[in-house]
């Protein structure tokens, strides 16, 4: 079958070593192959397509001898050796907080936070977007571009913007005013579009399937950006110094994330890096937008769309590329997907400020929240180490807790007037 | 009843690189059988071996995922736009 060369736009001269050890993009449907290029669905059965590596032997050693970045990993992503030498972001290694109020509180053993918050735009969408830019780069293309929820299109903006790329943002109409403000600030070129997420997702999809050239981050070179998450997975193991952890509670939204970081958890076994030992991974929604966790409760093996309505936006997509492959994953590890009411995501956001001193987005409440019920509902065992994933910074989302939270009083300067308060 | 179809890039070998193309039919199901009769082969891509959407396709009728409305028994009034996309993408 001939194939349209805007399909595999077969880069032109990709040069050796353009993604490092990464040979093909295979069919996680039919397991089809097809030659590294800009291609996300397979030509066979539009199945998405993920990277097929051929791992040289890799060591504790030189990864730890890298920079405190996710470029430490860089022989077991999509990017060539000489990657830390194009700018980028340099987004990674944040902290693995042993979080021990927060156990207490919630009746666990050993309980850490992984703070993605940390990262340079304040999002684990920098790990993402530093592959698919350099995915971008090697194969020639020449607009950096996303729909976003936000956290995504500050991402892109930002490395789009260091890297000397015309980048173009398109993000729903109605986003909370510092993501449109954290993402317009590094570019002119922001389009705000009169619908939901899914409808600036299916936009980004025409656009890309019709513009040569467009590096469409999470839409045409997902495949590579996707392997982006799988750092979070590398770096936990690699903070609790070479073991995988126990259990996992993870965000989902397409859920790309939670697949990516049991694929990084895999590959650090089949390498030899860690030893092979079982871990469970939870998968955490919004009530508002559970797609996943509906389809996990009802024992199915497909994921209806829905139409979000939640406070956490960044979590709010309806029809989640990735659901189906959340729910084989948390099937097979023992684990669940679980939802929470918005109420309960601002409860988690407060909880783990109040306990940890960590101030997450919306998805940080979904994910403490969520961790919560699990403990609660025995499903997750409080005896067992668990890292839950904080992936964004709750500056962003101050309007979901705005009401909540302010001075315990208002007071004249007067030592008199304080003392009154009672806070003495 | 003709409707315009718009196809992904994926599958425009079967229409000879149209982006858009004609096709007749009351329901999506009808579309999707005038256009595997101009362009042979093209509905079994769209579909599965059981006759069900594909897992990873997304098909709209006008603005809206036919599987909020009535998936192929969706009705296509005469002029709508019917969209084919791969689902793959997101997050």
């Amino acid at each position: 079958m001939s194939t349209p060369s805007s399909v595999l736009s077969a880069p032109t001269a990709v040069r050796e070593g353009a993604f490092g050890h990464a040979v093909h993009l295979v069919c996680r449907e039919c397991r089809a192959t097809q030659p590294l290029g800009p291609s996300y669905a397979c030509q066979e059965c539009f199945g998405p397509l993920e990277i097929g590596y051929e791992f040289p032997e890799v060591t504790r050693a030189q990864i730890e001898a890298g920079p405190k970045n996710i470029w430490r990993y860089q022989a077991l992503l999509p990017v060539p050796a000489d990657i830390t030498g194009s700018p980028n972001m340099e987004p990674g290694f944040t902290r693995l907080l042993k979080a021990d109020n927060l156990a207490r509180e919630l009746g666990i053993r050993k309980l850490w936070v992984k703070d993605d918050s940390g990262n340079p735009t304040h999002s684990f969408k920098d790990r993402v977007v530093a592959i698919a830019l350099s995915a971008a780069r090697e194969l020639g293309m020449t607009v950096f571009a996303c729909p976003s929820t936000g956290n995504l299109a500050n991402a892109v903006a930002a490395a789009g913007a260091r890297a000397g790329m015309k980048t173009v943002v398109f993000i729903p109409h109605d986003l909370e005013t510092p993501k449109v403000v954290t993402s317009a600030v590094y570019t002119d070129s922001l389009v705000a579009v009169k619908g939901n997420y899914d409808d600036v997702n299916r936009l980004a999809s025409e656009i890309a399937g019709e513009e040569e050239g467009w590096a469409f981050v999470n839409v045409n070179v997902r495949p590579y950006y996707a392997e982006g998450s799988k750092t979070l997975g590398y770096e936990v193991a690699e903070q609790l110094g070479w073991r995988l952890p126990r259990q996992v509670v993870i965000p989902v939204a397409s859920g790309s994330q939670l697949t990516k970081v049991d694929k990084g958890f895999s590959e650090l076994v089949q390498l030899g890096l860690v030893d092979d030992a079982p871990y469970t991974i939870f998968g955490a929604q919004a009530e508002g937008c559970s797609p996943v966790s509906q389809a996990f409760k009802a024992g199915h093996d497909v994921v209806r769309p829905v139409k979000p309505d939640t406070i956490a936006k960044s979590l709010a997509i309806g029809n989640p590329a990735d659901g189906p492959y959340v729910l084989d994953v948390a099937r097979r590890t023992g684990g669940a997907v679980e939802d929470v009411t918005d109420e309960e995501v601002r409860e988690g956001i407060r909880l783990l400020a109040r306990t940890e001193g960590v101030f997450a987005e919306t998805a940080g409440g979904v994910t403490v929240a969520v961790l919560k019920k699990l403990v609660e509902t025995g499903r997750l065992d409080p005896d067992e180490e668990t890292v839950v994933f904080n992936t964004g910074d709750g500056l962003k989302t101050l309007d979901a807790i705005a009401d909540r939270v302010g001075p315990a009083a208002t007071i004249e300067p007067s030592y008199a007037a304080f003392m009154r308060t009672g806070l003495a | 009843m003709s409707v315009s179809v718009r196809i992904p890039t994926i599958l425009r070998t079967y229409t000879g690189g149209e982006s858009e193309v004609s096709a007749e039919g009351g329901t999506l199901a009808e579309v999707l059988d005038s256009l595997d009769g101009s362009y042979p082969g093209i509905k079994a891509r769209i579909l599965d071996d059981q006759g069900a959407i594909r897992r990873f396709v997304n098909v709209y009728v006008g603005n809206d995922d036919v599987r909020f409305l009535q998936a192929l028994e969706t009705s296509t009034p005469e002029g709508t736009q019917v969209s084919v996309i791969p689902a793959v993408a997101g997050g």
